[in-house]
């Protein structure tokens, strides 16, 4: 049999579609750990960049701080984290994989979220103080989703570093595609580790999608045709 | 070889005793590392600048290096150490290894490069021109020189990059300072992965200040302006 012919027999074999080795609960796992990840990462990451963004200070110190965390390996953290007897017991492998891939996320959340909040007019800013809003106004109703583009770039950029990513978590022995990626390493077993790959990669560019369309909803009509060109450019520095 | 038993933090020990082991690995993760992104810029500019020259070239370089970007780093050992015979383990993961950390500097360093060349002032290209520069010269000359600190912006961030993505070719033998990290995980102990998440993290740093001190000599004008406005 030739390769393709093997690989199309796995993705066939209905014994790879059930159980808890199975692809549907596999890409199900991948798919909550990234989800999980990528929103306490929103949460943390978003949450900064708005406060340093809106009050202007301490912004460069952080976006520098996330820059330099870049370098640090997540293979390293993840195995580290693994290892601790207090983490590594806890929701098998959930726990290392969700603290390793989120320290990943921050960064480019946070980044995009600064410099979304530093590119509002601040002429823009100033009237709508002037028009009397509150300085919580002003961030609800003007600056919000003025950056908001900018964060969804954060978000798209880090949601699809943490679906790649959370293969490895399979290396600390969280099962989920990367388990097959990883067998497959180990045994040889090229069928396997190509089928994990494919799968990995049909849930980067679903999320890849999704996220795109979620962008397109929540910017401005105003600015959808300008951003994109930015966002871009945001987007690609960070990996 | 090693007294486990208590898992300290750090136990400097190890690092005396393992250092001729921790330098080759330092070793293999900078060839690793410069293979890849030296490959990686030979092919990137020539492409950046025909996506830049032509707009029939743009979309299908801009395709493929967003997709090989896209695609997750272990899958795409996986993928290629399946098409190349023996690719997942040495050394024939060193082609495996090579290619996929290329194709992810490609993005980078293409978009930066049309950035910087998008950037070259208008007024500097009429003046190559009205010198009579062929279209060519002028490239090589005028265009290329001035894209260069976005160029070397782009070189930063690919490096980096690399650098940190080299770790995981230990999955497939490889590795560099991967080694000590996967080797720390499967004893249960915190210093050899400190070791290699510490030294990742320096030769980041190390590149990083490096390529700076590259883009200065390189870009000297940049250097010179700002002498002047200290001066004036």
């Amino acid at each position: 049999m030739s390769f393709f012919d093997r690989l199309f027999h796995w993705f066939t074999s209905s014994a790879n579609w059930s159980g808890s080795n199975g692809i549907p609960e596999l890409f199900w796992r991948q798919l909550e750990l990234s989800a999980v990840v990528v929103v306490t990462a929103l949460i943390i990451g978003g949450g900064l960049g708005v406060v340093l963004g809106h009050t202007g200070r301490g912004g460069l110190v952080a976006v520098n701080a996330a820059n330099a965390f870049r370098a640090v390996p997540t293979l390293a953290l993840l195995t580290l984290l693994a290892i601790q007897p207090s983490i590594s017991l806890k929701w098998g492998g959930f726990l290392a994989s969700w603290i390793a891939l989120t320290a990943l996320a921050i960064p480019p959340i946070l980044t995009n979220t600064f410099v979304g909040m530093r590119e509002v007019d601040a002429d823009v800013r100033e009237a709508a103080k002037a028009v009397g809003l509150t300085g919580g106004q002003v961030l609800r109703r003007v600056e919000a989703p003025l950056a908001a583009p900018f964060v969804m770039a954060g978000v798209r950029t880090a949601a699809i570093e943490v679906v790649a990513t959370s293969t490895l978590a399979a290396f600390v022995s969280y099962s989920d595609l990367g388990t097959y990626v990883i067998s497959g390493l180990n045994t040889q077993n090229t069928v396997l580790s190509v089928a994990g790959a494919l799968l990995v990669g049909v849930m980067a560019g679903v999320v890849a999608l999704s996220l795109g369309l979620i962008t397109r909803a929540v910017t401005p009509i105003p600015l959808r045709s300008r951003v994109r060109a930015r966002t871009l450019t945001a987007g690609t520095a960070a990996r | 070889m090693l007294l486990l038993g208590a898992n300290p933090f750090f136990r400097w020990s190890y690092v005396t005793s393992q250092w001729g082991q921790i330098q080759a690995d330092l070793v293999q993760h900078i060839e690793l590392t410069l293979l890849a992104v030296a490959i990686g810029t030979v092919i990137s500019i020539p492409l950046a600048v025909l996506a830049w020259r032509f707009r029939i070239v743009r979309t299908p370089v801009f395709g493929v290096a967003s997709a090989l970007y896209i695609i997750p780093s272990l899958a795409l050992f996986a993928v290629l150490g399946g098409i190349i015979p023996g690719g997942y383990v040495p050394p024939h993961s060193w082609l495996t290894a090579e290619v996929a950390l290329v194709g992810y500097t490609l993005l980078i360093l293409i978009w930066n490069t049309v950035a910087g060349l998008n950037a070259v002032p208008s007024d500097a290209r009429e003046a190559a021109t009205a010198l009579g520069y062929s279209p060519t010269a002028a490239l090589m000359r005028v265009d290329l020189p001035l894209a260069r600190p976005y160029i070397f912006a782009g070189l930063r961030v690919a490096t980096s990059t690399v650098i940190g993505l080299v770790t995981v070719t230990a999955l497939i033998g490889l590795g560099g300072l991967g080694q000590q990290i996967t080797y720390g995980f499967n004893i249960g102990y915190n210093t050899p992965i400190i070791v290699g998440l510490v030294l990742s993290i320096i030769l980041a740093a190390i590149a990083d200040l490096l390529l700076v001190g590259a883009q200065r000599l390189a870009v000297p004008w940049s250097r010179t302006s700002r002498r002047a406005r200290q001066g004036s």
